[in-house]
């Protein structure tokens, strides 16, 4: 999974590690029931101006009603939500300073593309060579020149996608809300959307709010995740946070492969932590501290690449290494993921991974090795359970 | 459609499916307005029927053909010498259009609400629409004369709350001809109207919103304009068989209440004119001919707009 670069190495810009930095747009335990059902549950969010923030999380989980309580469509339950310090109670949505690229696009089929471009910046009552020139600008920076006096019928489906995404920045919002805006392209377009969609955000400098299931997309654009799951928040860091220190099993489990040790604490000291793991036989040493008590069974979640995998097996069980038989290859291409039995009589198998650096003649392991598997002391992260 | 394409070979299933048809139009259209346009070119008779030339199938071909010189245009001549008759096509085309008119009017709030309504009420709401049909039209159009009438039940009404105190005079007048053309013609409007209100993506409506439009606002940049083509359709269904419309006027209208239908019952069973009534008759088809086609052509373009 950790294929491409964790989050966008961009610039050192973390506003949320300053405490006393304001934020633009603030969640405060926000609950929406829909009925006795509750889609969004007591949440609490801050989102800084000018970040790239990803709403990520499973089908379901109350990430579009996030967002159309932002954009208004939506009134919450309980709790309040601030826009620039701002309670958006009562406010409707176009008064707002939040444009909305939808799901479905909802491009005005009557229209040109100029048109539907067009269309937020007549309700300002702009003068028409403003609009124009605005027009212009948003189909240069969408890469749209060539289309803007087409129908959306007569689009493919990235054009559209992109006169969505113009037309929701021609009003320069100061929050840009953009929920699942590439689901309906196919991969290789998704992936350079994302890249466009970054440098769009770099130029214009504005809050970008995007929802999306894929983990991959949030971690390729975002700033900063925020992990859903049941309307809550698991944990809201940056990408690489979320992937190197998940704070739950859940999180661990949604972001990426990882392998997840159920073991026991036998001690711990300032140093790290030492635990029993009786499925995969033997014991881990982590640098860790944690505050779980001795005694207490906990998650140990390691990634495939954090795990050695070498030819021939140790006598003896020791400290992070166990003997294992390779019984499944995964042929990524750039990775290959080896599944290795640990044990006799337990189905437990952990992953590891080995880059492909040279072309595939001869598989340095096969089928039925008999393998080592070795981590170093900060492999993983320890979960409570 | 292209010519150039080579036609596919089609079974001799598939051809009697397609004729079926065009063997449908023959027997049920073609034919019936062929005699009918025959008799158009007759010319009055006191005969059984009553007109001649009668043609003879077992005559056969000869006095057939001699008998197509009997044939003549003069009833349509007339037709252009008596004002009657142009005055009657006029003054049908603008009652039907003012009628579609307040149908439109009367007709959208109906389709909008239904269409905005919630899910589960919708199939009873469209049912309620339809409901009249389930009477005959002629009883209904009756009823409309014991509501319209000078005692009827509408002056009744009015006069008892007090809005007026002299009854209104509805009943024989142009006024009841349009309550009861926009009364039997509703739901031709509101059911193509509402299909196309009910498929508009609410998403449009909020993306407006979004972007600065209030609702009442959205409404006229987005709703309306989409809404155009059903609102078409509806208004085609309802002119087209206004302008024809002979039982509404004749029960409703009153002595001056010119309208085609009409003219032309009078014509056939008053003055047993049947030529000069058939002349009227192919006449008003050919009036018609222009709007269903504009119809069709609209219709077609929208459907390769779909596509
Ligand atoms: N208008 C509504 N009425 C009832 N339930 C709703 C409504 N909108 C959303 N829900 C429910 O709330 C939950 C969260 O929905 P949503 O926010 O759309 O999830 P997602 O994370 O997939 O975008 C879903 O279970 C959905 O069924
Ligand atoms: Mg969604």
């Amino acid at each position: 999974m950790a294929k491409k670069a964790i989050g966008p190495v961009r610039r050192t810009f973390t506003p949320w590690e300053d405490s006393t930095a304001t934020p633009f747009i603030e969640f405060q335990n926000v609950t929406k029931r829909f009925g006795d059902f509750t889609a969004v549950d007591n949440l609490s969010l801050k989102i800084y101006e000018r970040e790239f923030f990803a709403l990520l999380g499973g089908s379901g989980c109350g990430k579009t009603t996030m967002m159309r309580m932002l954009a208004g469509f939506e009134t919450p339950t309980e709790g309040s939500i601030l826009i620039d310090g701002q309670d958006m109670h009562g406010v409707p949505p176009y008064k707002r300073p939040a444009n909305m690229m939808f799901q479905s696009y909802a491009l005005f089929p009557h229209m040109s593309v100029e048109a539907n471009i067009a269309f937020g910046l007549k309700q300002d009552r702009m003068s028409k060579a403003d609009i124009a020139a605005r027009v212009t600008e948003m189909l240069r920076l969408t890469k749209l020149e060539a289309f803007g006096k087409r129908k959306p019928h007569q689009l493919s489906g990235g054009q559209r996608q992109r006169v969505a995404l113009a037309r929701a920045l021609a009003k320069k919002p100061k929050v840009l809300l953009l929920d699942e805006p590439l689901g309906a392209l196919d991969r290789k377009l998704r992936e350079e959307t994302q890249f466009e969609l970054m440098n769009i955000q770099e130029e214009l400098k504005t809050t970008f709010l995007i929802v999306t299931h894929d983990q991959e997309e949030a971690m390729t654009v975002a700033d900063r995740i925020a992990v859903m799951d049941a309307g809550k928040i698991m944990q809201c860091a940056t990408p690489s946070e979320i992937y190197e220190t998940p704070n739950s099993k859940f999180v661990a489990d949604f972001i990426g492969d990882i392998n997840l040790i159920e073991a026991r604490v036998v001690s711990k000291s300032e140093d790290g932590t030492i635990m029993d793991a009786p499925r995969i036989g033997c014991r881990i040493d982590s640098s860790q501290t944690t505050t779980v008590s001795v005694g207490d069974t906990v998650w140990y979640a390691m990634r495939p690449e954090k795990v050695r995998i070498e030819l021939g097996e140790t006598e003896t069980p020791e400290i992070n290494q166990v003997g294992a038989e390779v019984w499944d290859i995964a042929y990524l291409g750039d990775v290959s993921i080896f599944h290795s039995r640990v044990g006799e009589a337990e189905e437990t198998s952990l992953r590891s991974t080995i880059a492909n650096v040279t072309r595939l003649v001869e598989r340095p392991l096969t089928w039925e090795d008999r393998v080592t598997l070795s981590w170093g002391r900060d492999a993983g992260v320890i979960l409570s359970k | 459609m292209s010519q150039t394409q080579t036609k596919p070979r089609r079974s001799l299933g598939a051809k009697a499916l397609i004729a079926a048809p065009y063997l449908w139009l023959l027997v049920f259209f073609l034919a019936p307005f062929l005699i009918v346009l025959k008799i158009s070119l007759s010319e009055v008779a006191v005969a059984m029927p009553p007109y001649v030339p009668t043609f003879d199938l077992a005559s056969g071909w000869s006095a057939f053909v001699e008998k197509l010189s009997d044939l003549s245009f003069e009833n349509y001549i007339w037709l252009t010498e008596d004002d009657l008759y142009w005055k009657s096509y006029i003054s049908s085309v603008v009652i039907a259009g003012i009628s579609t008119f307040i149908t439109l009017l009367v007709g959208y709030p109906i389709a909008y609400g239904m269409a905005r309504s919630p899910k589960a009420w919708r199939p009873t709401l469209l049912m309620l629409i339809i409901l009249p049909f389930w009477t005959s039209f002629l009883i209904r159009v009756y009823a409309w004369i014991g509501i319209l009438k000078n005692e009827g039940l509408l002056n009744q009404l009015l006069l008892w709350v007090g809005v007026i105190d002299q009854p209104l005079v509805i009943l024989n007048t142009n006024t009841a001809v349009y309550i009861g053309i926009v009364y039997s013609y509703l739901p031709f409007l509101v059911l193509p109207l509402y299909a196309s209100l009910e498929k508009l993506d609410d998403s449009l409506l909020e993306a407006a919103e979004d972007l600065g439009c209030p609702s009442w606002k959205a409404f006229w940049k987005i709703t309306f304009p989409l809404s155009i083509p059903g609102m078409i359709a509806g208004c085609f269904l309802v002119f087209i068989p206004a302008v024809g419309e002979f039982v509404i006027p004749d029960l409703l209208g009153g002595s001056n209440t010119l309208m085609i239908g009409k003219t032309l019952w009078v014509e056939f069973f008053s003055n047993r004119d049947w030529p000069v009534s058939s002349a009227v008759a192919v006449l008003l088809l050919l009036l018609l001919v222009i709007p269903i086609v504009l119809f069709q052509n609209y219709q077609q373009k929208m459907q390769e707009k779909q596509a």
